[in-house]
Parts: C-alpha cells; sequence; structure tokens
C-alpha cells in the first residue's frame, strides 16, 4: 500500500491506493471505509469471543484464546470449540451474508427500504419451509429449498405488487406488510393443520434462531460463502456504477442486465443460507446496511463496512439473546426485531427533524 | 352538515358515495341492518354443529333444556354478542383513527394499538400474574394508550404535522418491538402463556359472558365519544387551519378521539385478542357508500363492522373441520389484500 498517489483527485476523502504484483492489480481503497470496517469487525470479534468465554461454565479469555489454537484441557476445549464455537461463528457468518445481502437489495432497488426483510423474503421463506416441514415431512435441504422458493415468489411478488410506474419505498413497505400478514396467516393454518411436534419444531425454526446448531451447519455456511465471496468481489465495482442509474452504466461499458441478474442471484443466495440455517431473522439486512453506511460516511451502501456491521448486528444480538434472561434462551431474531424496531423508529425521527 | 361545496352551490365539488340522498343512506342502514341479524343469525345456527334456525328461535323465546339450546345459550350466544361487540368497537377505532390521521391506511393493528395492548397484557400475565379479563382490559387500556401517544409523538417529530406516511412507518416499528417483546415474554415462561396462545390469536371463543360483559361499557363509551366528534372530525377533514377557523376545538378533538380509540380498540383487544384489518376495510367501505360524511361513516360503520367479524367467525368455524381457525387469522387473510390495493391506488396517502 502506499500514500494517496495523487492528491488532485482526492474528492475530500483519504484513500490509499493498493498495488499487487507490479501495478498489475491495483485498488483504490477509501480509508475511513476501511478503518470503520476493521474496528466493526475488532468489535464484533471482541463480542465473539465473549460468547465464547461466558455461559453456565465460565472460561477465562486467557483459556478460550488457547482452546481457539488448540492449547486447552480437554474439557475446556470440548466447551469452547464444540459447544461455542459453531454457534458464535455462524452468528458472525451469517450476519455478514445478511448484510451485504441487504446492501446489494438496497443498492438494487436504489431505496434504503429494499432490503430481503422488508419485501416478504421472510415471511415467503417460512411459509416455503413450513409446506416443507409440515406436508412434505423433508430434510434439511429440503427445507432450506423450500425456505429460498418461498422467499424468491414472495419476494418478486412484493415487488411486482408495489410496482406503479416504479416503485416507491413507502408502498414497497405497505405491499410487504400486507402480503406478510397474508401469508402469516397461512403460517398459522398450516402450524395449526400440523401434528404438535412438527408444529413445535416449525414453531422454533420460525422465530429465528442459532440455538443447537452444530459443527455441520457451520461447514455448509463456510461452503456457501467461500464459493459467493468471489462473485461479491466481482459485483461491487459494477454495482457502485449501476447506482448511477442504467445510462450511466451502461456508458461505462457496464453490462446492466447481467449484473443486475449477477446481483439479485449473490443477494438471494446470502438470504437464503442465513435463513436456511437459522431461520429468518428480521431487520439485520435493512439495519446493517444503513449503520454502516453513516459510520463510513460514504455516498452509497457499501459492501465491506455492511458485512463487518451485519456481522456486529447478529454476534451482538444472539449473546443478547443468550445471556439477557440466563438460563432461558430467546431465539435471536426476536431480539434483532426489537433492536430493529427502535433503529427504525430513530431513523424516522432523524429523517422528520432533517426536513426543512 | 352544510358542507363548504353546498354553500358555493357547486355539486361537482362535492365528492358523494353510492347513495347520494339521506334516504338512500337511511334505507341502505335499514338493509344493512337486516343483514347484520341475517349473519348473527347464522352465527348462532353454523358451527361443527349446524343447528336449525326453528331451533335458534325455539332456544331464544322459550328455552327448554335440551343440547341444543345449551349450546346455544352457553356457546353460541356468548361468541355471537362478542363478535358483534367487538367488530362494531373495532369499526368504530379504525372509523376514528383514519379521520383523525386523515390516513387511509389506519387501523388500530397498522398504527400498533393493538401491539401496545398485547403487550400490556403479556407484561401483566408474566409479572403480575393476572389471570381474568377484569384485569386484562385495564393493562390493555393502558398499552394502547401508551402506543396510540408514542406512535404520534414519532410520527410527528419534526416540523409540520405528522404525515401519513411517517405516522404508518412509526405505528410499524413501534408495533415491531413491542410484538417482539411480547413473544420473547411468551418464550420465556411458556406455562403462563399457553393461556394466552389462543387469545394471541384473536378469538371470540369465550367460556361464558364475562368477556362482554366487563368490556361492553368502555366499548359504549368509546361509542358515544365517536359519535360525539364526528362533527369536528368532519371539519378537521377540510384541514387544521380551515377546521380552527370553523369554529373547531383541534387540540380537544384530538383528545376526544385518542381516549375514543383507546377504549374502542382496548377494549376489543382485551376481549378477543389482536385482531387487524377490521378497522381499515369497513370504513373505507362505509365512505365508498356514503361519501366523506363522518357522521354516516360511523353509523354504517357500526353495522358492517360486526358483519365482516361474525362472517369471518362463521368462515373459520367451518373452514377447517374438526379444528377452528381463530377470528383474527380469517380477517387478516381478507384484509391484507385491501391494504394491498389501497397501497396500489393512485392517491392512496390523502383523505
Amino acid at each position: 500500500m502506499t500514500a494517496p498517489a495523487n492528491t488532485t483527485l482526492m474528492f475530500g476523502r483519504p484513500f490509499a491506493v493498493l498495488r499487487l504484483f507490479g501495478e498489475r492489480v491495483t485498488q483504490r481503497v477509501d480509508l475511513r471505509g476501511l478503518t470503520v470496517t476493521l474496528v466493526l469487525l475488532l468489535l464484533a470479534l471482541a463480542i465473539s469471543i465473549y460468547a465464547l468465554a461466558s455461559g453456565e461454565f465460565q472460561v477465562p479469555v486467557g483459556d478460550v484464546i488457547g482452546a481457539l489454537f488448540g492449547q486447552a484441557t480437554p474439557r475446556v476445549h470440548m466447551v469452547v470449540v464444540e459447544w461455542r464455537l459453531p454457534r458464535a461463528s455462524l452468528a458472525l457468518l451469517l450476519g455478514a451474508a445478511l448484510g451485504v445481502s441487504g446492501a446489494i437489495f438496497q443498492s438494487l432497488t436504489r431505496n434504503p427500504l429494499g432490503s430481503p426483510d422488508i419485501i416478504g423474503f421472510n415471511a415467503g421463506s417460512y411459509t416455503g419451509a413450513l409446506v416443507v416441514i409440515t406436508l412434505l415431512n423433508g430434510s434439511f435441504y429440503a427445507i432450506a429449498g423450500g425456505a429460498l422458493l418461498g422467499g424468491l415468489l414472495t419476494a418478486i411478488l412484493v415487488y411486482v405488487l408495489s410496482w406503479r410506474n416504479g416503485v416507491q419505498g413507502f408502498r414497497l413497505i405497505v405491499v410487504g406488510i400486507g402480503v406478510s400478514a397474508m401469508l402469516t396467516s397461512l403460517n398459522t393454518w398450516l402450524m395449526l393443520r400440523a401434528d404438535l411436534k412438527v408444529a413445535m419444531l416449525a414453531s422454533i425454526w420460525g422465530s429465528g434462531s442459532l440455538n443447537g446448531l452444530g459443527l455441520d451447519r457451520l461447514l455448509q455456511a463456510s461452503i456457501v460463502l467461500v464459493l459467493v465471496t468471489p462473485f461479491v468481489l466481482m459485483l461491487a465495482r459494477p454495482m457502485r456504477q449501476l447506482e448511477l442509474g442504467d445510462d450511466a452504466a451502461r456508458a461505462h461499458g457496464i453490462d446492466v442486465e447481467r449484473t443486475r441478474l449477477g446481483l439479485m442471484l449473490v443477494g438471494v443466495a446470502l438470504t437464503a443460507i442465513a435463513t436456511g440455517i437459522a431461520g429468518p431473522i428480521a431487520f439485520v439486512a435493512l439495519a446493517a446496511p444503513q449503520i454502516a453506511r453513516r459510520l463510513a460516511g460514504s455516498a452509497g451502501v457499501a459492501l465491506m463496512p455492511a458485512a463487518a456491521m451485519g456481522a456486529l448486528l447478529l454476534a451482538a444480538s444472539d449473546v443478547l439473546a443468550q445471556r439477557a434472561f440466563a438460563p432461558s434462551q430467546l431465539p435471536v431474531g426476536i431480539v434483532t426485531v426489537c433492536l430493529g424496531g427502535l433503529y427504525f423508529a430513530w431513523l424516522l425521527m432523524r429523517e422528520a427533524r432533517r426536513q426543512p | 352538515m352544510t358542507s363548504l361545496a353546498e354553500v358555493q352551490g357547486d355539486d361537482r365539488a362535492r365528492p358523494s358515495g353510492l347513495a347520494e340522498s339521506n334516504g338512500k343512506r337511511f334505507a341502505l342502514l335499514i338493509f344493512a341492518t337486516l343483514a347484520l341479524v341475517l349473519v348473527c343469525l347464522a352465527s348462532i345456527a353454523v358451527g361443527s354443529r349446524n343447528i336449525p334456525l326453528s331451533t335458534v328461535f325455539e332456544a331464544l323465546f322459550s328455552y327448554a333444556d335440551s343440547d341444543d339450546h345449551a349450546i346455544i345459550m352457553t356457546l353460541r350466544m356468548p361468541r355471537t354478542l362478542l363478535g358483534l361487540t367487538v367488530g362494531a368497537a373495532l369499526g368504530l377505532s379504525g372509523a376514528l383513527i383514519q379521520a383523525l390521521t386523515r390516513n387511509p391506511l389506519a387501523d388500530p393493528g397498522i398504527l400498533g394499538v393493538n401491539a401496545g395492548a398485547t403487550f400490556a397484557v403479556s407484561l401483566g400475565v408474566g409479572f403480575f400474574g393476572i389471570a381474568t379479563i377484569q384485569s386484562y382490559i385495564w393493562f390493555a387500556f393502558v398499552g394502547a394508550l401508551g402506543a396510540t401517544v408514542l406512535v404520534y409523538a414519532i410520527g410527528s417529530v419534526g416540523r409540520g404535522a405528522a404525515t401519513p406516511v411517517r405516522l404508518t412507518l412509526s405505528g410499524i416499528a413501534i408495533g415491531a418491538v413491542l410484538t417482539g417483546i411480547s413473544s420473547a415474554f411468551a418464550i420465556l415462561d411458556p406455562a403462563t402463556f399457553d393461556r394466552m396462545r389462543f387469545w394471541a390469536a384473536g378469538s371470540l371463543v369465550t367460556p361464558g359472558l364475562d368477556n362482554l360483559t366487563v368490556s361492553l361499557p368502555f366499548m359504549l363509551a368509546g361509542a358515544v365519544l365517536a359519535l360525539l366528534v364526528a362533527r369536528p372530525l368532519n371539519a378537521i377533514a377540510l384541514g387544521d387551519d380551515l377546521a380552527a377557523s370553523l369554529g373547531t376545538n383541534i387540540l380537544r378533538t384530538r383528545a376526544v378521539v385518542v381516549v375514543a380509540v383507546t377504549l374502542l380498540a382496548g377494549s376489543a383487544t382485551a376481549a378477543a385478542g389482536p385482531i387487524t384489518f377490521v378497522g381499515l376495510m369497513i370504513p373505507h367501505v362505509a365512505r365508498w357508500i356514503v361519501g366523506p360524511d363522518q357522521r354516516w361513516i360511523i353509523l354504517f360503520t357500526l353495522v358492517l363492522a360486526p358483519i365482516l367479524l361474525l362472517c369471518a367467525d362463521i368462515v373459520g368455524r367451518v373452514i377447517m373441520p374438526p379444528g377452528e381457525l381463530q377470528v383474527g387469522i380469517v380477517t387478516a387473510f381478507v384484509g391484507a389484500p385491501v391494504l394491498i390495493i389501497l397501497a396500489r391506488r393512485g392517491k392512496a396517502s390523502g383523505l
């Protein structure tokens, strides 16, 4: 990394230029965005270490770090690495996935409210999963597939229904509420029809919980995220240009339709893996990109700060869900709904004060 | 009321509903009342055990101690009466909120009033161990009032009045938080909340007449207040400034409406659980029939809302034998498309 190469192109923001392989790969890095991302990641990491250390069996922080590097007693190793690590890492990974997918959808719809949870993805994926759980009695992959399909169809339906010479934020929300209300009725009906045991299972999944997730789920999430991440990195720059409008992006040499399709697929895949594993978790995808944007002071939603913020939000919410009422455990989805609703109210008041 | 348009002698400017003259409106009101009576009879007759109408009349007018008569008097009658009052209360509170906020999307459910009542009742069940409707209802009032004031306060932050959009959004935000906390209570204390499970889905099934007798006085008080503020609300529909210059006390009208909404939505929620979308749909139907005069809207809402709620209840009884679907679930399924249509309409945000 070198210092700012050309001070005349500063645009009022300090940046650094990353040059690799003798200038064959160069990347301009926004210093404030980078700092914010790093600080958020450090915070998220600190919270995760707290999550690993605390609980019914307290482990000193030194032992936790020792256990992570394979130097601890078998007992500590079992508690920290086998019991708590999958959950803590899943909170980080799925939070980041939700943050990025929210950023992608908000950028695509050019609307701060265009995140997957608002456009009905959550209620729809729950319906899809319920159909698979109660009617087809499917496996984990079938449930995840059903959730994905249900979420996608609902998101498309909401988007189409709110289309009227373009999509306006308020209409999107209200139509999203309407469709979600209908699906919620449908979900209740499916639950009432089902066997009590099946209904219990479905209900736990439906509130969005990281409880009792093991190494196998962590592995599945990691594989999907490793596969998707290169595409996210590849599409990050075209996404920025797409925000300028289709014509401007086309003039910059972007294949608009293909980029948009790619971004949609990546966004859906990221939401789907989070929803498939943990159930519908509301508001992380909505709030993370916007908070990150304000912290980083960037013009549009930025992917890396959004990912870090998502990880921090979900990790913190999960710690709260686990420890706030210990030994009782809450599904993390409830915590994110409460935090997200407060954030939303605050956002409303702030925007209202700003208006002339 | 002599509307502004009449004063100016401009008939085109006067928006009117299907029924243009007061005579037609009266006729339609009587027709609607007859329909309501029929729906009530159907609600008594239809169920997992269908009872012929003749038996229904016998049970009502010459009670003999047979099985059918017992079913009617101990189960179906209380249920129908509760549907009647709760439906009217929900419809009225919706009409009042829509008129006050001049927001066609307003509904006690959407603006978070029901969520507030539910939250307060969960609080009462969880921390104070309340278990009867007599104590539910006070918590429901406090919750409904708190949520209404909070949503209105957040919606009106900043310069300028609360816009319909901001009110709706703040209602959604507050509703989400309160619902989240209520479900957290339910998960933390499953044994206690098992009793609340059916209440929370919105149901008219209650043993005996307790829910009705406790909530009825409050609903009546709310309905009287609603009729009293109908005229000032007509003036407020012209805009705050114009209403003030016509001699309306805006602050007092607002306060009365908020109290009426709290009484109506709070007691309805306490008696039957949170039921959404009735308050959204019916005032629109009423406005479509009678035009913008609040006095007629309120009268028609009083009759039409119970029709909807009782029909939804009957559908819920027969759709999934031998089980039943709670009425709140049916109204949500019917009402949500109405919300979507309203949101899609061009001038959805002004009344």
